[in-house]
């Protein structure tokens, strides 16, 4: 059933208000597994496209950078009218990114939306990013559904026979429940599974427009023997004609993903953490449209005309052009200008107001940046922040050609990073150096095109570097930090934290950098992970990933200078003693304090350079490491040219992991350093004639080998103008 | 310097260079003792030498590397402040400095030494802090201030806007100014040019009152009810 583009409009409209029929949903997948295609033969098969250029057009890939490299790079949306049983359902539909090293974006649209459509291509089976996009889904309480795509081309390629191709999918569809079984919330454990028999699995070919599920079979008659001669026999217009893809795949939203009647009212308590008997806090679990306004922005783009567009998700109220909303957690309002919902790359005006439920674009919002909560009331509490699965690790000096450019460039930076959250820009004005961080080398290789390309700024770009961690091997100290007065001293041990509990702080259960709200909860927590009963009730300060306690007992004076101790230890964990590169994992303990009595004497100037000390030289006793940025690196290799990749893996300091090989195809997957890797996607390329297909995804840190530890540290250290070798032990006792 | 000094002044007296260390030099303390090693050297501070703080751990230094040390005693704030005021010393308990609050730093200290030192009956001098980095000292109405927001903080009923306090500015110059009354009018009284210091006096001899009264300006009324 398809609606010319008026008639769209009206049913939007209308049915926007209705919550139990809309599906808020996003599609994700490892990359190149053919989640554009999907999305555009979806909106093709729904008349919102013509169906000759669905496929080849890529209408979701509008920005010509994404369509040059086949990659989605941002998220767009539409919104679709799909009937199911004789009523009408609205479907919004976010596009997320299928690279990781935007992986940013994924956790952000994983935000606005209920469900999930896991796209896993029948070749190539589940992937490294396919567990990725399904934990940052999980997390977020948005529930999977599967569709096993490119079955054509495991049909024509492989020569499967049906129970080749039954045994595939099975293989498949265990490996995702596995991983669901391992990352599902408590209280879905059992429930989320996808089940090829209920119909929350499809599979089919999204290039070629079809797709089937097991009840679609059983009510169309269709076998996989069918499937299978109708493939080979390349009569997929045929299939195409009974099992039109999106009847499949919105049939299989419609019934397996949740209404936002539904999800409201469990994925509320998750990324709200505010009263949840609240005027504001009811009206979200109900998606009560007459309720206080609660918009969170999930996205941000810079369109040439417009201006900046925020996307996000209306959770209660209605929002309004022209009203003024407060942004929650600043004393700022702005005042909303154009509303409307997305239709690919158009929107359509809502000028009445987009409503609980429903996915908006929104303009005017000038001082808002992702993640920030749109209220119509001043003293709402903010969503919870958006969290990034992984850090920006790989950084560039970015300077303009022409000098009269760097204004340009600086706002341009301002700008790529609004748009992008998981690009960190950091401009020095002194020096007019321009740093660009962001989660890969193709991350930044892209975001340097456009800042060329759209933002028609000419830069040149330094070679890219990895960002440090520093750490220790084991305890040291207690070590004494003298103020420069001489007249007070501070006796703080460190030794590195557990895996578990940075593990833990990374992934949001133990918050950072904020006020400890809840002290016991927090000490039950650490005493789960390991903390003895004493420690884990002494924690002043949590930073980044370090953890800070006061081991003392009743010395005079000491909690009016406890915040002077908390910036001089964040002052050496922010500048690490081997290369003034931040410390991760630390646990930090002050012992024992010896003030003076009179507070004048025991100032800013005299406490944070003695705490500072003190750890330093705690930590040079615990034998201090820099770590450095690791990738899991996934590649697919045609058998002939195994050796020659393998060579070029070793000298690039990978570790092998796993060798797999299905049919004439080697799996390798290892672990490697991010540094290790730059260059590698174009000497690959040369070297195989581009016949690797492969992927990498940041892992976090590790250790650099003893035997690299000093040129890599002096490097870091002359780049920052530093002298080479850092300081011992004896310079901080001084 | 001392009060109306300067250092070209000092050097057209000895006839000798005289180089002006920061506070962060003194500390540090090494020019000093390299000075020192080669031959004599002077340290001449603002005060007793010793009651301020960092040099007794310079002394220590010295002391351990065998350099000799003598000391030449000087005019503190310490007994100038209550001589002016006529405030005996031997009633003095322990004293305090209020410095400017900062991020991180805005102790309650002063005000618990305060009360400790009027629960046994005696005074107490409150020192003002001193910037010289960002050329700031701290004026008696700003410390007036600080107490009369410590006593809304910790409501002990002890330096409200009637409570009696005294005010001395520039004390070892030529025009001292000696003040003493209620906390609200001082506070907002104008003391003249720094350097300013104050005192909470605590049970008052009858020779302190008269001398409050006579020295002092303090209202009879105020001062008989301390004593």
């Amino acid at each position: 059933m398809a609606y010319i583009k008026e008639e769209l409009a009206q049913k939007i409209k209308l049915m926007m208000h209705k919550p139990g029929w809309i599906r808020n949903i996003g599609i994700v997948a490892h990359i190149h597994h053919g989640k554009t295609t999907l999305s555009d033969n979806l909106l093709a098969a729904a008349g919102m496209i013509s169906n000759e250029l669905a496929g080849k057009q890529l209408y979701l890939n509008f920005d010509e950078q994404e369509q040059a490299r086949c990659l989605t790079i941002n998220s767009a949306n539409v919104s679709i009218v799909h009937p199911w049983e004789g009523k009408e359902y609205l479907i919004n539909l976010i596009d997320t990114p299928g690279h990781v090293d935007f992986g940013g974006d994924v956790t952000r649209a994983m935000r606005a939306v209920d469900g999930a459509v896991v796209l896993v291509c029948a070749v190539e089976g589940v992937m490294a990013q396919t567990e990725t996009v399904l934990r940052q889904a999980l997390r977020e309480k948005v529930k999977p559904t599967l569709f096993i795509s490119k079955v054509d081309r495991a049909i024509n390629e492989l020569k499967l026979t049906p129970e080749m191709l039954q045994s595939r999918f099975k293989k498949i569809i265990e490996d995702v429940n596995e991983l669901i079984r391992k990352m599902v919330p408590e209280e879905f454990k059992e429930k989320w599974f996808v089940n090829v028999n209920d119909g929350s699995v499809a599979f089919g070919s999204a290039y070629h427009n079809w797709a089937l599920s097991v009840p679609y079979m059983v009510k169309t008659g269709v076998k996989f023997k069918d499937i299978i001669d109708l493939c080979s026999q390349g009569r997929q217009k045929d299939l195409a004609a009974k099992a039109r893809i999106n009847d499949v795949v919105f049939d299989m939203v419609v019934k397996h993903l949740p209404n936002p009647l539904e999800a409201q009212k469990y994925r509320i308590p998750q990324i709200w953490k505010g009263d949840l008997e609240s005027e504001v806090g009811k009206s979200m679990t109900s998606v009560d449209k007459g309720g206080p306004l609660a918009f969170m922005i999930t996205d941000i783009t810079i369109d040439e005309h417009a201006g900046e567009i925020a996307t996000g998700r209306v959770f209660s109220g209605r929002i309004i052009s022209g009203e003024e909303y407060f942004i929650c957690g600043t004393n700022l309002r702005n005042k909303c200008h154009d509303v409307a919902v997305f239709m690919g790359p158009n929107r359509l005006m809502i000028p009445d107001g987009v409503v609980a439920g429903n996915i908006a674009a929104v303009t005017g919002l000038r001082n808002a940046v992702v993640g920030h909560t749109i209220s119509s009331q001043k003293e709402m509490d903010a969503f919870e922040e958006i969290r990034h699965v992984s850090e920006p690790v790989v950084t560039v000096a970015i300077e303009a050609k022409q000098m009269k450019d760097l204004p340009k460039l600086v706002e341009v930076l301002r700008k790529v990073s609004k748009e992008d959250a998981s690009l960190k820009v950091e401009i020095n004005q002194e020096t007019g150096e321009n740093l660009l961080s962001g989660m890969g080398e193709l991350h930044i290789e892209i975001t340097t095109y456009r800042i060329i390309n759209d933002h028609k700024v000419d830069v040149v770009v330094s070679k890219p570097i990895v960002v440090y961690r520093e750490c220790v091997e084991h305890g040291g100290g207690p070590f004494e930090g003298k103020s420069p007065n001489k007249h007070n001293r501070f006796y703080f041990k460190v030794e590195p934290l557990d895996d578990a509990v940075v593990k833990a702080i990374l992934d949001g259960e133990i918050p950072s950098d904020t006020k400890i709200k809840d002290q016991k909860a927090l000490a039950k927590k650490l005493q789960d992970l390991g903390f003895d009963k004493e420690e884990s009730k002494s924690v002043v300060n949590i930073h980044t990933t370090n953890i800070m306690l006061d081991m003392t007992k009743g010395i005079q004076y000491l909690h009016e200078t406890m915040e002077l101790l908390i910036d001089g230890v964040k002052e050496a964990l922010d500048r690490g003693p081997l290369a003034n590169e931040k410390v991760r994992g630390l646990k930090i303990s002050l012992l024992d304090a010896k003030l003076h009595e009179d507070a004048i004497h025991r100032g800013p100037a005299q406490v944070i350079p003695a705490a500072r000390a003190s750890v330093y030289g705690a930590m040079c006793q615990a034998g201090r490491v820099i770590l450095e940025p690791m990738s899991k690196v996934t590649l697919n290799v045609p058998d002939d040219i195994v050796g020659n990749v393998n060579r070029e893996l070793l000298q690039r300091r990978n570790e092998i992991q796993a060798i797999e090989q299905v049919g004439d195809l080697t799996t390798i997957i290892t672990k490697a350093p991010v540094a290790a890797m730059f260059g590698f996607a174009s000497s690959i390329r040369s070297a195989s004639g581009g016949r690797v297909l492969w992927a990498s995804e940041n892992t976090g840190f590790q250790g650099v080998p003893p035997e690299l530890k000093e040129q890599v540290v002096a490097e870091i250290r002359t780049r920052k103008g530093l002298k080479p070798e850092p300081y011992d032990e004896a310079y901080y006792a001084a | 310097m001392p009060a109306g000094s300067s250092a070209e002044r000092l050097e057209a007296l000895l006839g000798r260079p005289v180089t002006v260390l920061g506070r962060e030099e003194v500390e540090r303390g090494d020019r000093i003792l390299e000075a020192a090693r080669k031959g004599d050297a002077c340290l001449l501070v603002v005060g007793d030498p010793f009651s301020a703080t960092t040099h007794v751990e310079l002394r220590l230094r010295a002391r351990k590397e065998g350099i000799p040390v003598s000391v030449v005693h000087g005019a503190s704030a310490l007994t100038a402040v209550p001589g002016l005021l006529g405030l005996q010393h031997y009633k003095f308990g322990r004293t305090t400095t209020l410095p400017f609050p900062e991020k991180g730093h805005s102790p309650d200290s002063p005000y618990d030494m305060i009360a400790e030192n009027l629960s046994r009956g005696l005074h107490t001098l409150v020192l003002l802090d001193i910037r010289a980095d960002k050329g700031l000292l701290m004026t008696a109405n700003e410390g007036l201030g600080l107490l009369a927001g410590l006593e809304r903080r910790k409501r002990g009923g002890l330096l409200g806007p009637e409570a009696l306090v005294c005010v001395v500015a520039r004390a070892g110059s030529e025009s001292p100014v000696v003040r003493a009354g209620p906390l609200a009018r001082l506070e907002r009284e104008d003391f003249g040019p720094p350097h300013h210091s104050i005192v909470v006096p605590g049970k008052l001899h009858f020779m302190e009152a008269e001398a409050l009264v006579e020295l002092a300006g303090a209202p009879p009324e105020l001062v008989g009810k301390r004593g």
